[in-house]
């Protein structure tokens, strides 16, 4: 799909007055979360797929490749995702985890 | 501002919400059969919760000058053991031809297994056989890409006509796909997961604003019921103007679900 022309109506400076507090505290949140993991009683949880997954997610935050085409979302979640094409042979859970326990993060 | 929720679980959800709903705007509501959170032990179990949506619901909806719309199917959660899941579908055809009925739905995938991909296709048939709209719900997280993907594949193999179709819980790595292969795209708003409302805004400021729409898929997990007009505001504090707000949340999902022949909206609004 051809991506449309930028389309948002405000301008950059508007859109840093309206949503940097949100996002100073959603990445004050990340760091926190990072924080209390390496404070916990084990180290188990460090190598927890979920906690590899994030961690190889951050960096695109900054990915010149991602920032020429404002798709760092996109990136994001199509890192986290499964991208096997065969159905499964099986659904042992209902649930699921927010990162593919099968890709080597 | 009148507008649609055209998908929410209101078997969920408290009568002050539908209040709440109807000071908020809200006029008419679509909800899809769906998981209870806990596996029913029986298909007189759908049976009731059939009759629920079909007969209970509506009139709930009712007392707030709201319209009540539903969708029918055995949902994907519940389709991994397939003896199981023919037993309900058995239950669905006597619904299918009341008013209020729109169509086959949410049904999908969940785990992307092969029973779920069998149960999907059958469902699939139901819909054609009975030449109904369908609403497909698609995998949560890691598994919604590959879901999406073979939930495509099997609609369009069935020969099912893409604009009859609604992908409801796009994201911004599956909702170009969606609009490219001609079908509905729904955007479902959520705190922790699916999209926020200034994701939803920054995707139609993306990918347009044709064949889309949001909805609050509100139930029992964390979800707000009133995340539409909720994003609604978070449209107009960026500038836009109230016609796209009101094809987004009107005019796109009127579009959609007239082709059931059975939506109409309440005449107040």
């Amino acid at each position: 799909m051809k991506m449309p022309q930028p389309s948002c109506p405000l301008t950059s400076k508007q859109v840093v007055d309206i949503y940097f507090m949100e996002h100073r505290a959603k990445l004050l949140d990340i760091a926190a979360f990072l924080d209390r993991l390496e404070r916990a009683a084990d180290q188990e949880g460090l190598q927890d797929v979920r906690v590899r997954a994030l961690k190889k997610a951050i960096p695109l935050l900054l990915d010149s490749r991602c920032e020429n085409h404002a798709n760092r979302v996109r990136q994001m979640l199509e890192l986290f995702s499964d991208h096997t094409t065969e159905p499964t042979p099986a659904a042992h859970t209902q649930s699921a985890l927010g990162a593919d326990p099968n890709t080597e993060y | 501002m009148a507008y649609i929720d055209p998908h929410i679980h209101m078997v969920s959800r408290t009568t002050d919400d539908y209040r709440r709903m109807a000071q908020a705007g809200c006029v008419a509501i679509t909800e899809p059969a769906f998981w209870a959170g806990f596996d029913r032990s029986s298909p007189a179990g759908f049976y009731d919760y059939f009759r629920q949506l079909t007969d209970v619901e509506p009139k709930r909806a009712a007392h707030y000058g709201i319209a009540h719309y539903c969708w029918l199917c055995i949902n994907p959660k519940e389709a991994e053991d397939p003896a199981f899941a023919r037993e309900v579908m058995k239950l669905i055809p006597e619904f299918l031809d009341k008013p209020n009925v729109l169509g086959v739905g949410e049904i999908g995938l969940n785990k992307n297994s092969r029973n779920e991909l069998i149960i999907l296709e059958e469902q699939i048939e139901l819909a054609k056989q009975h030449d109904r709209l369908i609403l497909v719900h698609t995998p949560h997280l890691e598994d919604k890409l590959k879901g999406t993907r073979m939930t495509m594949d099997a609609l369009i193999n069935a020969g099912i006509d893409p604009g009859r179709v609604l992908i409801d819980h796009v994201e911004e790595h599956t909702v170009a796909e969606v609009l490219d292969r001609g079908f509905w795209a729904g955007m479902t708003l959520y705190p922790d997961s699916k999209c926020t409302p200034q994701r939803a805004v920054d995707i139609i400021e993306c990918y347009g604003n044709e064949r889309i729409w949001i909805n609050s898929a509100g139930d029992w997990g964390p979800s707000d019921p009133l995340s539409v007009p909720k994003c609604h505001v978070e449209m107009r504090r960026r500038g836009h103007n109230q016609k796209l707000v009101e094809k987004i949340s009107l005019k796109n999902p009127l579009t959609f679900l007239r082709q059931s022949g059975r939506f109409v909206l309440p005449e107040h609004s």
